[in-house]
Formats: structure tokens, sequence, C-alpha cells
């Protein structure tokens, strides 16, 4: 047996604070457990009880979400969702976040955060088809976030890279918010027979408690506490508490859990990593109604005198917890043994329904499981808007003058980072491995094929953080909407939705606020929309001296297509194309990309948006697609209307190609051009079918207009016959294309 | 006719080749766990692409240690046809079965994108179904491809048109702004001087069906098919 390394210290009130834990979690410890913790136990309940754990400011309103539908196949509480998609298989999916990590050492922390989504995904039972990853950075322009950024970017690189799981998409923005608190949000999507979904279930009494991957270390201690707290002067000094990743190991364990699985050596598996071994087993306890008795002397280990506080807190990255009948634990051992990983018994399933913690004879822990899982403390933390917000709100844009030269505006706004091309980004991913990547990063949405079917998958990741900071609730809407307009736009119907909310301290009323509008506007846009929400992840704390970031809910949705080669791409086909946009222009610039960029102001209120319209768009486009009328397809947004008839010029770099525009409309022309009015979608039809195209329009009802047509090399807009912007293509495109990368290589 | 597709641990472009050998081409294929030490029945074998080993040290360095490299030489001797792609063509230079070697890229950063290949060589078992200076579009993926051989190694390898793809741009011309890792003479891919192995950076089974938009590379496949075939 291990000998361990000192004697467990007493629990001392400095001794509990440290531990995250309030006095009255204190005492409900001792109420359960019925005397006072010892400090393996106090470890144990202060990562279960932790934010990140237990969810306890969140939970009283993620209830709100909407979570089932005809074809949800696991909604929340599994380590992800599951949707139908026909065919026997199921597409499981979720996101998370890796912010705290992250901002601390930036090339580990993302890349244990895609890890980490990965051991997500694959304890289902699926193998890992894509990555997609949603980005936020403070502005490039200071050396520290160009720093963070550059470090993030390889640290997820070199993760899904070597994981051979393609990163087909994601979105990235820059904003001050963000300067002292980046947010990492990482998503990924398995497919997997619908039938051979695999639980966190430690079920069966004497089944054996089996651990494999990676040896345990003492890197990421408490790793979910930290992300439980705001960051101060010092959480550089809290560089110990990220993990190291080794997605060599992870790609062993993924090939060598998948072969046992289909070998039927399985009856429940969960991955480690928030709390690692501690809630895993104590989560697979808690959903099968069982205990789980550990003896932590087994446990490999990669220094000398661990003591079992140590070996349960540990967040070391690449392990995971089986649990087996006792006759297949041979044929697990050799499984692992083929891929030269670590596999070892180390505990048994009881019928005491309690956690316990031995190491050789001595017992560190006894808990009964419920405590961890259910009776961690819920608070309905109180909520109140910030006295701020109506003069946030308030935004007199006949204070503005309007630029005299718009093209300049143009080509501002597509050099600033947030719209500029992400070339530099996701080249440096692989996002071609598995070959089934049919629209590569760049369009509206990713789009997969699924082998052995005719159906492709579109996937995609939404928020516009400004609209969430001027109106939490429509921002929440807009966030769902936009999601399924880019999936839309590629083809696809929309299905289910994933969520990552980034948040600031809960403690404050004002960031309570922010969370419950937030998830009443996500939850009213899921239920017109009918894409319920089947997994999530909630990140609160992310302030750094005091400063929250602005609320960040973002949405990753999933949709399908079901012939894979009737996807949409968002460019300009062909001379001589008709374009179209479906819905309506209104003067609406309140909250949007271009008064921040030329003016530097962040007010007003995000544009208004209607649902039903909305629905009712995407339905037409989806038919007419179905008819084939369709060849190009963009939404707008940042930027409104003239971003989006510029991308659609110059996104596929094989294929630039002009617009004529001519537009009659009365209002600001740099609302016009500019503003970000909701449920518009810039689509083109070849003339000869544009007749058919206007009956299913007529047939929906839906305002739409035609503006103008593909053509020449520059793009021209007019306006009631008087022309605002007249630049070339290459023009657009040179400064498009080339701005991040041209920050970037400054330095 | 059948195919062997190598798996070492970390190799991750091996059901990408298997995909394309047995769902697009219709021939056999089958998977070879890397503790193999005999290679039976194949025709031909596929070094695919990955992170053999993670590449914690040199791209390759671990992987030809692997039981199966042996194997692997006595299939080339005995004049068995051998691609290596990506990580496959790292393996081969490491093991020897190939001259020179690869770098970091000039960027320092792993690339993934479309580019353009020449094809310099189209007497060969791999682009026998290509037209002389045929100009094939394929997307490479790797953040160590820059080819580097010394002047001897250099010059033998032009005199013996082992050179089988530059990298040039959509009409064919061999240019720096064409080379995407900084390789020497813009090599993308080189044979042996016996002609039965290749190693290349880009991905041709990443391109071989219509869905993905690009089938350019199935005229490596086709050519090794017809080289078979016609023995």
């Amino acid at each position: 047996m291990k000998t361990l390394a000192r004697k467990e210290p007493k629990i001392t009130k400095k001794l509990i604070r440290d531990h995250g834990l309030t006095d009255g979690e204190h005492q409900k410890i001792i109420h359960l457990l019925k005397r006072e913790p010892t400090f393996t136990e106090l470890g144990i309940f202060s990562v279960m009880w932790s934010e990140h754990c237990s969810y306890k400011s969140s939970k009283v309103h993620l209830r709100k979400f909407p979570t089932k539908s005809e074809i949800v196949v696991q909604g929340p509480g599994e380590n992800a969702g599951a949707i139908d998609i026909g065919d026997g298989l199921a597409a499981v999916f979720k996101m998370e976040s890796h912010n705290h990590p992250s901002f601390i050492e930036p090339y580990q922390g993302a890349a244990t955060g895609v890890g980490g989504i990965l051991r997500d995904i694959f304890t289902m039972g699926a193998r890992p088809v894509a990555l997609l990853n949603s980005l936020r950075f403070g502005p490039l322009q200071l050396a520290k976030n160009r720093y963070l950024f550059e470090g993030v970017i390889s640290g997820i690189a070199d993760y899904g890279n070597c994981m051979g799981v393609p990163t087909v998409g994601g979105e990235i923005y820059f904003s001050e918010c963000y300067n002292l608190n980046p947010l990492v949000n990482v998503f990924c999507l398995g497919i997997l027979k619908k039938d051979a979904i695999f639980k966190g279930n430690a079920s069966g009494i004497g089944n054996s408690v089996i651990y494999v991957g990676s040896k345990t270390g003492r890197d990421g201690i408490h790793g979910v506490t930290m992300a439980s707290e705001e960051f101060g002067d010092g959480s550089e000094e809290k560089k110990p508490n990220v993990q190291v990743g080794d997605p060599f190991t992870e790609k062993l364990l993924l090939e060598a859990c998948l072969e046992a699985m289909k070998k039927g050596l399985i009856v429940g598996i969960q991955d480690m990593g928030g709390a690692g071994l501690t809630s895993s087993s104590s989560e697979m306890a808690g959903r099968a109604g069982t205990g789980i008795e550990i003896d932590t002397s087994f446990v490999p280990t990669r220094e000398e005198g661990m003591m079992p506080y140590e070996i349960m807190l540990s967040e070391s990255q690449e392990r995971m917890l089986i649990v087996a009948e006792k006759d297949k634990e041979r044929e697990i051992f050799n499984t692992f043994k083929k891929w030269d990983l670590d596999a070892v018994k180390i505990g048994r399933v009881t019928g005491d329904c309690k956690l316990r913690i031995k190491h050789g004879k001595k017992i560190f822990a006894e808990i009964p499981v419920e405590a961890l899982t259910e009776e961690a403390p819920v608070y309905e933390r109180p909520i109140e808007r910030p006295k701020t917000q109506d003069e946030i709100n308030f935004l007199d844009i006949n204070q503005l003058s309007i630029p005299d030269n718009l093209n300049d505006a143009l080509i501002k706004l597509l050099s600033s980072p947030t719209i500029a091309n992400k070339a530099w980004v996701y080249e440096q991913y692989d996002h071609m491995v598995r070959t089934n990547t049919i629209l590569i990063p760049g369009s509206d949405a990713a789009v997969i094929r699924i082998k052995g079917t005719s159906k492709a998958i579109a996937i995609t990741s939404d928020c516009n953080s400004r609209y969430c900071y001027l109106d939490p609730y429509k921002g929440g809407v807009i966030a769902v909407a936009e999601a399924a307009r880019n999936l839309v736009c590629s083809g696809a119907k929309p299905l289910a939705i994933t969520d990552c909310l980034n948040f600031g301290n809960p403690e404050k009323p004002e960031i309570m606020w922010q969370f419950e509008q937030s998830v009443k506007g996500i939850s009213d846009a899921c239920l017109a929309l009918n894409t319920p929400v089947i997994s999530g992840n909630v990140s609160f704390y992310n302030d750094t001296k005091g400063m929250s970031i602005y609320p960040t809910p973002v949405i990753g949705m999933v949709g399908l297509i079901l012939s894979a080669e009737q996807y949409i791409s968002q460019y300009f086909k062909d001379n001589g194309d008709i374009i179209v946009l479906l819905g309506e222009n209104k003067e609406e610039l309140g909250g949007s990309e271009y008064l921040k960029v030329m003016y530097d102001i962040e007010k007003g209120n995000p544009p208004e948006i209607d649902l039903n319209l909305e629905v009712k768009i995407h339905r037409t486009l989806l038919d007419a697609n179905k008819l084939g009328l369709i060849k190009s397809a963009h939404d707008c947004s940042e930027g409104g209307l003239t971003v989006t008839l510029s991308e659609s010029c110059i996104s596929n770099k094989d294929r630039k190609i002009g617009a004529v525009i001519d537009l009659n409309e009365k209002m600001r022309t740099d609302a016009l051009l500019f503003g970000e009015t909701q449920s518009r979608i810039i689509i083109t039809a070849s003339s000869a079918k544009i007749d058919s195209l206007k009956n299913v329009f007529e047939g929906y009802k839906i305002p739409y207009t035609l503006i103008g047509k593909v053509s020449g090399e520059r793009l021209i807009i007019n306006n009631n016959g008087s022309k605002l912007i007249d630049i070339s293509i290459d023009n657009l495109n040179n400064v498009w294309r080339d701005s991040i990368r041209n920050m970037m290589n400054k330095t | 006719m059948k195919f062997g597709i190598l798996v070492f641990p970390g190799s991750n472009c091996d059901h990408d080749c298997y995909h394309v050998v047995r769902h697009v081409l219709n021939c056999e294929a089958e998977f070879v766990w890397h503790k193999e030490k005999e290679l039976r029945g194949f025709d031909v074998i596929i070094i695919p692409g990955g992170f053999s080993y993670g590449d914690y040290l040199r791209t390759g360095a671990i992987a030809k240690f692997s039981p199966v490299m042996k194997a692997v030489k006595k299939f080339a001797r005995n004049g068995g046809l051998i691609i290596g792609i990506c990580n496959g063509f790292q393996i081969l230079l490491e093991a020897g079965l190939l001259p020179g070697a690869v770098l970091r890229n000039k960027s320092l950063k792993f690339i993934c994108k479309d580019i353009f290949i020449r094809v310099e060589n189209n007497n060969t078992p791999f682009t026998n179904q290509c037209n002389d200076n045929k100009v094939l579009k394929l997307p490479i993926a790797h953040a160590e491809g820059s080819y580097f051989a010394d002047p001897d190694t250099l010059s033998s390898l032009i005199k013996n048109q082992q050179i089988i793809f530059r990298y040039s741009d959509k009409s064919g011309n061999i240019t720096d702004s064409a080379n995407p890792n900084g390789s020497i003479e813009n090599i993308a891919g080189i044979c042996n001087k016996e002609g039965n192995i290749l190693g290349m950076m880009p991905h041709p089974e990443r391109c071989a069906e219509a869905i993905l938009g690009n089938e350019d590379g199935k005229l490596i496949f086709k050519s090794i098919i017809n080289f078979v075939k016609v023995l």
C-alpha cells in the first residue's frame, strides 16, 4: 500500500472559508453527517457544492427551460444530451466553458477545455465528429489580449488536431468587457446508434469500479472552486489549479473506451472532469441509487504520498471511471492494455448509498451520496434591475451625424476583428479530418455529412453579448433566433440547443437579474422555434477586480439536412442571379456594431424581434430550398445589410463576385446600411426560377423585396436613386480577409 | 486488390483512408495494428496521417520503432507499393525509407487549407492517371511539413525524377507564394529510387468525393489501382 505523506489537518473556520463554503453551508454539512466532517469530506463537499458542480444559484431558473420534444432522446442531467436524427442514429452534443483556466494559462486552459468536452461525448458511447468553439477576448490592440488569443487558439488547435476530431466552426467576438476575463466555450457533437447510449450509472451492487486512463497527479486540485469565485490581483498565482492536457493519451482513451463499449464490457461510465474522482463516483452512484466504496491506495498516481484528499480532488486530465460486472474485469484490463493505458480496479458498488473513501484499511470519508448530489444548497438569489439600465438604454441617434463617406464606414466595419475573416484562426484547426466537412468554416453554419446516410448536420453557435447587456431578455431571444436563422441559411431544420451561460458574480442582484432575464428569453425563443435545451453549462463569477463581463449566454444549435447535397452556402454564385431580401428593413441602430466601431457607443435598445415572423421566414426558406430554388443564403447580423452583402460577395476566395443593389427606403442611410434589424436573410436565385420563388413567398405571406443582381466586380448600393456605396470587390476583400492576420503579425 | 492501412497509437486519418478505399473505390481494405509483424496478402500499404505517439518527440520518430515497420521494410524490398500521407510521410522519412526530413512550417503554425500541387512525374504507380504537369487541388493539414534535404540528396532526387509533386499556384507556376510551409524547391511529395514508395504531405483521401466539393485526390488512388491491375 502506498504510504501517505502527512496527517489530515483539523477543521477550522479558516479552513472552511478557504474551501469556499459559508457558515450556513458548514452547518448544513454537520446536519447531514450528524458530525463535523473530516478534512477529506470537507474537500469533497466543497467541490460538489461549488457553483460549478451544484448549479446552486442557477437551478431554480434553469428549470424553466423547455427540454422536451419528439426527437429528444436524452435531456439535461447526463454527460451530454442526445437527439434522434433518424436512420437509427442519435446526435449527442454539449457545450462547456473553460474561462477561468484559459485566462490564467491560455494554452493549457483552452486545450483541457477541448479534452473535457470530448470526454463528455465519448462517455456516452458516441464517436466525436465535430468540435466548435465560441470565444470572447478583449480588443487585439492590447498585447495581453493578443497573447491570450494566440494561446487559446493554439491550445484548441493542438488538442483537437491531435485527436483527429475536426474543429468545424464557431464564433469570435472582441470587446473591452472581456479584457480581464476572456471566454472559452467549447462544443462537441458525436454520433452513435440510438439504442447504444451509455450512461453514468453505478448500478449493480457488487459490480467493480475501475479507473482507466492517465495517472492522478496534484494538478487541478480545486479547479472547480476556482471557477466559482471572482478573480482579484493574485489570480496568476492560481496557475497550479490549471490542468495540463495530453491529447495523445485522450486519443488512446477514446479508442479504448469505444472498443470496450462495443464489446459490451461496460455497465456505466463517466469522465473525471471538474471535481475529478469525487464527482464521477458520487454522481454515478446518485443516478443509480447505490453507493460506491473506493480504496484510494489503488489509484495510479503520478507522485508519491498523495493524500486521499488530493486523489479525490485532483483534476488530472484524460481519466474515466467505469462500472463493470466482475466477470468482465479481465477483458476490460486487456482492452486498455492494448492501448497502453492504466486500468485498475479501485472499488465496488455497494448497497448502502454511501460514498466511502478508504486508503488501505483506514476510512477517510463516509458520506451519504444524496448529501452530495441532491442536498447541495439551492439559492434563490436576490434579483434587481440595475439602476443604470435606463441610462444605458437611452440613445438619441439624431445627435449623431451620418458620415459623409459611407464606403469608409463599410471598410472600417469589415476590418473590425469581430466582423473580419477568421481564416487566421480556423486554418490552424484541422477542420477537414474525418472527411465529413461539406461546408468549411466561414459560412453561417458548419455542415457535416453523416456517413452511411443521405443526411447532413448543421451546427452553429451564437450570442451577441452587447444586446444581452442592453436587454438581457431580448438578447437571449435573439441569440436563439439567430442560431436558428444560421442553420436555416445552411438548409437545415433547427432541432435542439445546448447552452453555455457566462455571467458575472451571482451574489450581485444585478447579475442575477441579467441571468433570469436571459434564461427567460432563451426559453421563450426555444418554445417558439421548437428547439428544446438538451444540455448545457453555467459559468458564473466571470468578474475580475469587480468588473463583470457582459452577460453572454452562448447558444449552440444543431439542425438536420435530409439530403446532404441540399446544403446552402452564403456566397453569391453566378452573374445575373437575383438578390432577394427576406424580411424588412427598419431604422434600428441601438447596440449595433456600427455605433461601436464608428462612435464607440454601446447604448440604446437592441433591435426588435418578432418570433412569429422569424418562424415563418425559416419555413419559407426551407421549403423554397427543398424545391431547389435557392443558390445562396446569408443572414443579416453584425454590420447589417451591407456587411452581409459584402460577405456574400467575397467569402468564397476562389470566386469573388460583385452586386448591384437598388433600395427604396425612407430612413437614415446609415441605419439602412448598417442597422441590425432581425429576421432578415439575403438570398439569391437564378432569374429563371424567380417566379417559382415568388410563389413560395406569397404562399407564406412573408415580406420580401427583390433588391438587385449579382454582377460585375463592385458592390454598388443605391437608395432612391442616389449612390450610397460603390467600392471594388478586391478592396473589400483585402481589408476583410487579412485584418486579423495583420494585427497578429505585428508583434 | 487489397489495401492494408496501418494503425499506430495516434493515427487519425486511418478511417478516412479506409472509407475512400472501401466505399468510394470499392477495393478491399483492412486495418493493420502497429504491433503486427507480418504483412500478408496486401497489394498496397497506406501509412495514414495523424499524430503517431502524439508526435511529442519529432514527428514519426517513435512510430519507426513499431514492430510493423520491419514488415513494411520487407514489403518494400519485395516491391510492394507503399504510400505515406502526412504523418505517414514523416514516418517514412524517419524510418529511412525516403530521403530527407521535414521541419516545422515556416509560419510555425499548423496549417489546414486547400493548396495546389503540380504533378512533376506522371510515370509512377501513384500518378499514372494524371496528365504531365497536371495541377491538383488538395488540402494540407500539418505543423511540420517543410521538406528539407541536403544539396547532394536534392540533386539526386532531381536527377532520378523522384520529386513527384511541387506546390504551385492554380495555373501550375512554382512560386514562393504558392509554397505553404517553406519546403525546399516547393517539394510536396517524393518517391524512393525504385519508385514503389511515395510520401506526400497533402491529403488525397480528403478530396475524393463529389459531396466534399473536390475529387482531385481520387486520381492518386485510381493510379495505384490501375498500376496494380496492369501488373
